[in-house]
């Protein structure tokens, strides 16, 4: 924390710090750490916010160029007097190189590209007229996106002295090599005590399951480069797929027991996907063949990014030779890569009713138990469903929850007891956390609607739909105003089912939801979950439609079941989001391809699915325990995350 | 500015001792003599007594100033209403009314609502002909249903219901009992409640002690029981400080107050509800009753309170809520005009035309973000710890 502090008062880039592990690129770099502290003072203009702004896309570079450089990192030798040199230099171009968002993966391209200065010169003066978008997508390819996001902060910071750019700019150009011995100190320091906690816990258990393996001493010094190559093989060891912490972790609990009560508190980091090495390990062993999308967006290349077009083909014609997938569960896959499954509890519940079937048709392989087994099994199908399409939270929460019940199974019940004790715990799940957590949502938030009221929505939530037609059933006058957005374009059928019901409806896009909103009286939203902090975590949007009703005073109810919650922590839709079909936002029928005629190479489609809204935002959460702010929402975690663990 | 420095203390030691005002009190309002404040509530000509100023004097003359003591003259409709031996007779009766018995509870003066409300269904438990628990419940279930549906408007009686129900449908112990003994067992825990109530308001004004530094100026709101225990406790420990009392229209609650704080020598000054701006940069921190604490951990209080933590918020003084834990209520309002409205008559001196409308509402609610601790029997709590507390109790 105070590390943080040290490196100045500006917004520290969160998103390299939340998400992820710090690589070292090399560790013989004495770069002094009072360079981090040696702040020009005009650096210190809150500006610099701005540059993190996610919105902006920096332009592309080759992506194998871009892997290659990865693995080189550590090679690279920072010739130290150049660094001193420029290091002088540093002073002069004003700005703090401790906030190097992207340094620690793009620097080596800064090496290599020295000789492009000049472009980089080039660059700088003709931005220099303030057009920022359109001078980064114009960049060469060449790849100086660092300089660009940097530009960014810069020209947040020198609004002013714009006219004075074009002598700064060698120095920044300079400087921007500078960031490459640098870029690892800082970033390590900049750990906050929770994240090194979680680094030294993983590597403890990474270090347990690689024993005999001769490579104790690389968990111990973390942070160095040369333990980061040798700890990933060994933490995937068992894990098909890391990517999402419960199933690693629960897979790894019910092998050791005397490790399951650490792992669960601690969980496994989440997969990184800018992360060569373990990308390629999950490659080997994944079941499924997928392309990865060729450009990827800088800011979210540690997300899971593949081509959607090729792989349902591919699948459906390997149907009937995948025999260890179970076909309800293949099934289910499949519809959620196709889309056909969508929305938070209908995927949730297609997913419990696929492991129902699967646990209905299993047996116990000879000398083999049950509950190790069966545990295995259902690890590899939620890996098999996490490589169509990522889990959602409330997914995760649900496969702990029969996890725990595999587990907690006694020992001494045969296998049609066990099979029937866990097919009843699915139903019973679906019915009390889903079905009748709706039922009780509806009903309070029905209170909450009067008569004259114009009710807000932004594109199709189960929850709130039930709530709107119980609440005209039950008489109630009120005008419902169903705010869309591309590409989905999901409040349609929302509003073509509301429509047929009587209701009467206003349907909107989100671009006109600040003129919408001054006759709103509330706005009701669903969420996929809600985070500890009362972040709400939803579809993408919504956090827009939040903060223009938050500004115009329209209270923002979230109606969310509490299976939805979860303990997590996140200030941003950056470090977790899911990656939806890039060329979707590209297609707009009647129009001509955005991707048509342009160079490939400098355009990036970003097509985020969720985004984070601050609780600022949120004036309730409906839930099915009832009405309460979004400051208690650990308090429901914390009460009631035990009781369905232990139904 | 004026701030943390006792001048005013000096002040007051250098005027004589039946000056209890500062002396730099606004020519609008002269000091108001402990004495005569009570003889003054119930004379209609007290107005009139009042010097004004010049600018003031003609349009009073014009439209005349507002005489009646609403407060006073409800306070004799209700003990006309509801006279004594009507609740004897009922208690003794066939005709057992949970409403009326609880209003002869809440005519005691310091007993609070929903103490009232409990000790309402208390009796309701002792007059009980039920043979079985499951009866009994369902006696008091619709016992609590009548109270609360008496007064719709009343959070403390809803919550004080709410809880006593909560406790006879959760308490485990009672199903083993027989079932007289359980019966009695409830009786006896009603009473304990009440003695817990009465406790919760020594409790918050020790625990509000520490907040009261000598020398601060305390704005106060509303007539509260809890807020005049406070404010008594910190004279009783010597501490010097003054209060603001707005004035409270239209019942004067304000005027009560500023009658009783003036009997424990405090230094009060009177402000007309519409001068808390005007003197709120010499306020340190403004201390409120509560009507009810709901979830969000914002309260519902008499009309007025909003604006003041308003005020207060965009000075950044802090607004201190004193309120006994069993006015926490798991209410959700999600605005002013999302809870039913309690009316109260407002008698502005003279004929209203009939054309023009008059907002009576009594209460509004003032949402947690400007409200900065809640001062209960449960310890000092910000807003957002309500809903934890109310979560651990009722789910």
């Amino acid at each position: 924390m105070d590390a943080r502090r040290g490196a100045g008062p500006r917004a520290v880039p969160k998103v390299r710090q939340v998400g992820f592990f710090t690589r070292n690129p090399n560790p013989n770099s004495p770069s002094p750490p009072s360079r981090t502290r040696s702040v020009p003072p005009n650096s210190n203009s809150p500006a610099s916010g701005n540059s993190l702004s996610p919105v902006m896309i920096p332009p592309p570079r080759h992506v194998s160029e871009n892997l290659s450089y990865l693995r080189t990192t550590a090679a690279v030798p920072v010739p130290y007097s150049r660094r001193i040199a420029q290091e002088h230099v540093t002073v002069v171009g004003s700005y703090n190189p401790a906030d190097s968002v992207l340094g620690e993966t793009l620097s080596p391209s800064f090496l290599d590209d020295n000789s492009d200065a000049s472009t980089t010169l080039g660059w700088f003066s003709r931005s220099g007229s303030g057009k920022l978008a359109a001078a980064s997508s114009s960049l060469p390819s060449g790849g100086f996106d660092l300089t660009a996001v940097k530009f960014d902060k810069f020209c947040g910071l020198e609004d002013k002295k714009q006219s004075q750019i074009p002598e700064k700019i060698g120095g920044v150009a300079v400087e921007a090599q500078n960031e490459v011995p640098s870029s690892s100190k800082p970033n390590k320091a900049k750990t906050t005590k929770a994240e090194r906690r979680a680094l030294q816990e993983s590597q403890r258990a990474a270090k347990a399951a690689a024993k005999g393996e001769g490579n104790k001493s690389a968990a111990s010094s973390r942070g160095a480069a040369p333990a980061k190559p040798q700890k990933q093989p060994s933490q995937k060891k068992d894990d098909p797929l890391v990517a999402l912490s419960i199933a690693a972790s629960d897979r790894k609990g019910t092998d050791r027991p005397p490790e399951k009560e650490r792992k669960k508190e601690v969980p496994a980091p989440r997969m990184q996907f800018d992360d060569k090495n373990r990308v390629e390990k999950a490659k080997k062993r994944a079941l499924v063949n997928q392309t990865e999308a060729r450009n990827r967006v800088e800011l979210f290349r540690h997300l899971p990014q593949y081509e959607h077009g090729t792989l349902l083909p591919d699948l459906e014609s390997k149907f009937f030779q995948l025999d260890q997938m179970h076909p309800a569960v293949y099934k289910v896959g499949l519809q959620y890569l196709a889309g056909d499954i969508c929305g938070g509890n209908a995927r949730c519940i297609a997913m419990l009713h696929a492991f129902q079937e699967a646990i209905k048709d299993y047996t116990t392989p000879a000398e083999k138990t049950l509950v190790r087994d069966l545990a295995g099994k259902i690890s590899s199908y939620v890996s098999f469903l996490i490589e169509c399409r990522p889990l959602s939270m409330s997914m995760g929460n649900a496969i702990r929850f029969l996890k725990n019940r595999i587990a907690k199974l006694p020992l001494t019940c045969s296998e049609s007891e066990a099979k029937a004790s866990l097919c009843n715990d699915i139903d019973r799940f679906i019915n009390e956390k889903i079905i009748l957590a709706d039922k009780v949502i509806v009903r309070h938030a029905a209170t909450k609607v009067r008569d004259g009221d114009v009710l807000l929505t932004y594109g199709s939530s189960c929850v709130v739909e039930m709530i709107f037609l119980y609440a005209h059933e039950l008489g109630k006058q009120f005008r419902v105003v169903v705010v869309d957005s591309r590409p989905k374009l999901e409040g349609q059928a929302l509003l073509r089912r509301l429509v047929a019901k009587g209701l009467s409806c206003t349907y909107t896009h989100i671009n006109a939801v600040s003129y919408i909103m001054h006759e709103v009286t509330r706005v009701f939203l669903g969420a996929s979950s809600v985070l500890s902090n009362g972040t709400v975590y939803s579809r993408v949007g919504t956090a827009c439609v939040a903060m223009v009703a938050h500004s115009f005073h329209v209270p923002v109810l979230i109606c969310c079941e509490a299976y939805k919650f979860h303990e997590r922590v996140q200030l941003d839709s950056i470090c977790s989001n899911e990656l939806g079909d890039p060329n979707a936002i590209a297609k707009v029928p009647g129009r001509i391809d955005l991707d048509k005629g342009t160079n490939k190479e400098n355009l990036q489609h970003l097509n985020l699915m969720y985004d984070a809204t601050p609780s600022d935002y949120v004036s309730m959460i409906v839930t099915d325990y009832g009405m309460i702010p979004p400051t208690s929402v650990p308090v429901i975690v914390r009460e009631y995350r035990r009781e369905y663990l232990l139904i | 500015m004026w701030r943390r420095s006792a001048s005013f203390i000096l002040d007051k030691y250098q005027t004589t001792q039946n000056e209890a005002v500062p002396s730099d009190s606004v020519a609008l309002l002269p000091p108001l003599l402990s004495a005569s404040t009570a003889v003054a509530l119930q004379n209609p000509d007290f107005d009139r007594n009042m010097s004004m100023s010049a600018y003031y004097q003609t349009p009073a003359a014009h439209h005349g100033v507002v005489k009646s003591d609403w407060l006073a003259q409800a306070r004799e409709a209700a003990t006309t209403a509801v006279g004594p031996e009507v609740a004897a007779s009922v208690r003794s009766g066939r005709t057992f009314s949970v409403i009326e018995e609880f209003n002869s509870w809440r005519k005691q003066p310091d007993l609070a609502e929903a103490v009232a409300a409990i000790r309402a269904l208390a009796a309701v438990i002792r007059n009980s002909e039920a043979n079985t628990m499951m009866e009994l419940e369902i006696e008091l279930k619709k016992a609590s249903d009548s109270l609360k549906s008496w007064d719709t408007t009343s959070f403390s009686l809803t919550a004080g219901c709410d809880l006593f129900m909560r406790y006879v449908t959760r308490t485990s112990a009672l199903v083993y009992e027989d079932f007289n003994s359980a019966k009695s067992r409830l009786i006896e825990c009603a009473e304990k409640f009440v003695e817990i109530s009465s406790k919760a308001r020594r409790i918050i004004a020790m625990l509000s002690q520490d907040f009261i530094f000598d020398g601060c100026t305390i704005l106060v709101h509303g007539f509260s029981r809890v807020v005049l225990e406070v404010l008594k406790t910190a004279a009783q420990n010597k501490k010097l400080f003054r209060v603001f009392c707005t004035e409270g229209r239209p019942n004067r609650t304000g005027l009560r107050l500023s009658n009783e704080l003036a009997k424990l020598d405090v230094p009060v000054k009177l402000l007309i509800d519409s001068a808390v701006a005007y003197s709120m940069d010499e306020v340190d921190m403004v201390f409120v009753g509560a009507g009810g604490v709901v979830e969000s951990g914002g309260i519902i209080n008499m009309m007025g309170t909003y604006q003041i933590a308003l005020v207060a918020h965009s000075m950044n003084k802090p607004v201190y809520v004193a309120a006994e834990s069993y006015k926490f209520a798991r209410l959700y309002p999600l605005d002013q005009k999302d809870m039913a409205p309690a009316l109260h008559p407002i008698d502005f001196g003279v004929p209203i035309p009939s054309k023009v409308e008059v907002e009576t509402s009594a209460q509004d609610y003032t949402p947690p973000q400007y409200l900065s601790l809640l001062f209960t029997d449960l310890g000092v709590l910000t807003p957002s710890v309500v809903s934890d507390e109310l979560i651990q109790l009722y789910l």
